[in-house]
């Protein structure tokens, strides 16, 4: 038997027409990621493991200990969780210097002054900001606001570190820098940490593990390399950038809609999703003829620019979204309506078990 | 904001006349008095009425009991004011009304039921008197009790708006950090609500100065004890019409330095 995770809760939390209901066991050491469309429960899940607002069934146990658990009448409350949180617009106290903010938490928990204001000074060191100390929160910039809410946090040696949307308040350039450090400080961190986010790029850097939520519950769970493979969602494989259809597999082909299936390389049978990218959809003026085994007729309906490529959205048998060179682009016309034919490769398509 | 600063601007020539009209005024009505008073002032006596015995000891009185009804009102207030604010109890909607019955009751109505209540004979009055010994009305702590229950509902009101409008997920931030409900409250909500809190004090203050009713009421008008400076004003009235004039200017000067100053110290830096 394996060691048991630090964190083992089943959140639920009923708010209305809403429910969330959400396992989630995270171990010491670990980073996960909660990635989800907003207003999928994600905050309600950091709020409910925080202690901010109470479970409607389920527990909350973290290093043993019960720290709500409605049927059984326990009860923390916030202030008495080891947990740390990094808010999104990071709620430094403005009254306060970025010192007295990070030495906030240790006072709070009996610390003497100066023994509090020594070890805040070494956390902002840590973060790269000793010589910012003094500073009020509004003299500071967002990546710097974020650095003094994470060391802010930490400085109280929580057994469960809670981030929401870290870095959703930064422009790009200082998310790049910012991430890359948030992402040494977690990988320090011997707690666990869970992050909630709805940006698929955080989650995937700075995490572990995903896990992803719609409508208040799991829909996939695993690593970064098995969600970008296979998705099991849409909003999963918008998020990756993938094609996605579900439909009944025998054998190498995949039926996906009414009339048309999809083939693939990989066999199998039964419940099936069927994923391929959008750089693997090839689109012809004519109908193409050798070796693709998947050829249809489209029709396109819109047209976006993305990256170096066009994006091109087809209407048809399947909605599909196919990328296409801007030298590709020139032999076709490419306006909404216009009827063209696309091809994808049977090797460039991953067939998958749909099942639970 | 921009556009609409703009197109303010730019309709600026056609303010219209029913609203002009009566804005000036009013605007009239409320500093024609004032100008009045320094138009019939005894400038060239004005000197030697200051420094007479009678005025500066009901000056100073009136600095006292306003100074200490403002700290009473401030004590019992703020957690009053915190209570209406993030405790949600039954009958809360019904204390936020009865906290504001002193606002529109006549100050007069309210010195006779402060009497009732805290005089020799009242509820509360009777037991002091008999176990402690200690009487209320006719003194100066009297005066301090009948401006505090005149003067508390604008400290109150001031005070529950600004922790409204404060940003409770500070508070949660505070409660993450190992902050029970006292310390967060000392710690993070006071001081983000203090300039509401100053701006409070200063409305209870000021009105606590300008207090009448209940004072002549409940303490009644002794020189030296409870006679403050609203009260002189009223006896000077009687006898001395440039006295009045003198002692009104004082506290005009007194309240408007006071007001201006606490306000370019306090409120205008957040």
């Amino acid at each position: 038997m394996t060691a048991a995770p630090l964190l083992d809760a089943r959140l639920v939390v009923e708010h209305g027409d809403f429910r969330l209901d959400l396992r989630l066991t995270i171990d010491k050491g670990e980073v996960v990621a909660l990635l989800g469309p907003n207003g999928a429960g994600k905050t309600t899940a950091l709020r409910a493991l925080a202690g901010l607002r109470p479970l409607t069934a389920g527990y909350v146990t973290l290093d043993g200990r019960d720290l709500d658990r409605p049927d059984r009448r326990v009860w923390t409350p916030t202030e008495h969780r080891p947990i740390g949180v990094v808010f999104q617009d990071y709620l430094l106290f403005p009254h306060l210097s970025a010192l007295d903010n990070v030495a906030f938490g240790p006072r709070r928990h009996g610390v003497r002054r100066e023994a509090a204001r020594a070890r805040a000074a070494t956390w902002l060191d840590r973060v790269g900001l000793a010589d910012h100390a003094a500073r009020k929160p509004r003299h500071l910039s967002g990546g710097q606001a974020q650095r003094v809410a994470l060391a802010r946090a930490l400085a109280v040696d929580p057994a469960l570190l809670l981030l929401d949307e870290p870095l959703a308040a930064l422009d790009a350039r200082t998310r790049l820098d910012t991430r890359a450090e948030l992402h040494r400080h977690l990988a320090e961190h011997p707690g666990a940490t869970l992050l909630v986010t709805h940006d698929p790029l955080d989650a995937l850097v700075l995490a572990d593990r995903l896990v992803i939520v719609e409508h208040g519950r799991v829909v996939q769970e695993g690593d970064a390399a098995t969600i970008t493979a296979q998705p099991r969602t849409d909003y999963v494989a918008r998020l990756v950038g993938l094609n996605l259809y579900r439909g009944t597999a025998d054998g190498h082909t995949v039926r996906v809609a009414d009339g048309f299936a999809l083939t693939s390389a990989d066999r199998l049978d039964g419940d099936a999703f069927v994923a391929f990218p959008p750089a693997a959809v090839a689109l012809h003026p004519r109908r193409p003829d050798g070796s693709p085994r998947n050829v249809w007729a489209a029709t396109i309906s819109g047209i976006q620019r993305h990256g170096d490529n066009l994006r091109v959205q087809l209407d048809g048998p399947i909605r599909v979204a196919a990328d296409v060179t801007p030298a590709a682009a020139a032999h076709l016309r490419l306006i909404p309506g216009q009827p063209v034919w696309a091809a994808v490769k049977a090797a460039e398509t991953r067939a998958y078990p749909a099942g639970p | 904001m921009g556009t609409r600063g703009t197109t303010v601007r730019r309709r600026g020539g056609s303010v219209p006349l029913p609203l002009v009209v009566p804005a000036a005024l009013g605007l009239l009505f409320l500093v024609l008095p004032l100008a009045g008073l320094l138009v019939r002032a005894p400038w060239t006596t004005l000197p030697q009425r200051l420094t007479e015995p009678g005025v500066l000891t009901a000056l100073r009185l009136s600095l006292q009991t306003a100074t200490l009804a403002t700290l009473l009102c401030l004590i019992l207030g703020v957690p009053l004011a915190w209570l209406l604010a993030r405790v949600p109890f039954p009958g809360r909607r019904v204390v936020r009304a009865l906290v504001t019955v002193p606002l529109v009751l006549p100050p007069v109505v309210g010195g006779v039921a402060l009497l009732l209540v805290f005089g020799r004979r009242g509820i509360v009055g009777g037991w002091l008197d008999s176990a402690f010994g200690i009487t209320l009305p006719f003194t100066t702590t009297g005066v301090v009790l009948a401006e505090a229950f005149v003067a508390m509902p604008f400290l109150v009101i001031a005070v529950e708006g600004a922790l409204r409008g404060a940003d409770t997920r500070y508070e949660e931030a505070a409660a993450t950090l190992g902050a029970g409900r006292w310390t967060t409250f000392t710690h993070v909500t006071l001081p983000l609500v203090a300039p509401g809190i100053a701006a409070g004090a200063v409305l209870c203050w000021a009105r606590a100065l300008g207090e009448f009713g209940a004072t002549i009421t409940f303490a009644g008008n002794f020189p030296g004890r409870t006679q403050t400076m609203p009260l002189a004003v009223y006896l000077a009235l009687e006898t001395d019409l440039q006295a009045a004039i003198v002692l009104s200017l004082i506290l005009l000067a007194v309240s408007v330095t006071i007001l201006a100053s606490l306000r370019d110290k306090w409120i205008a830096s957040p």
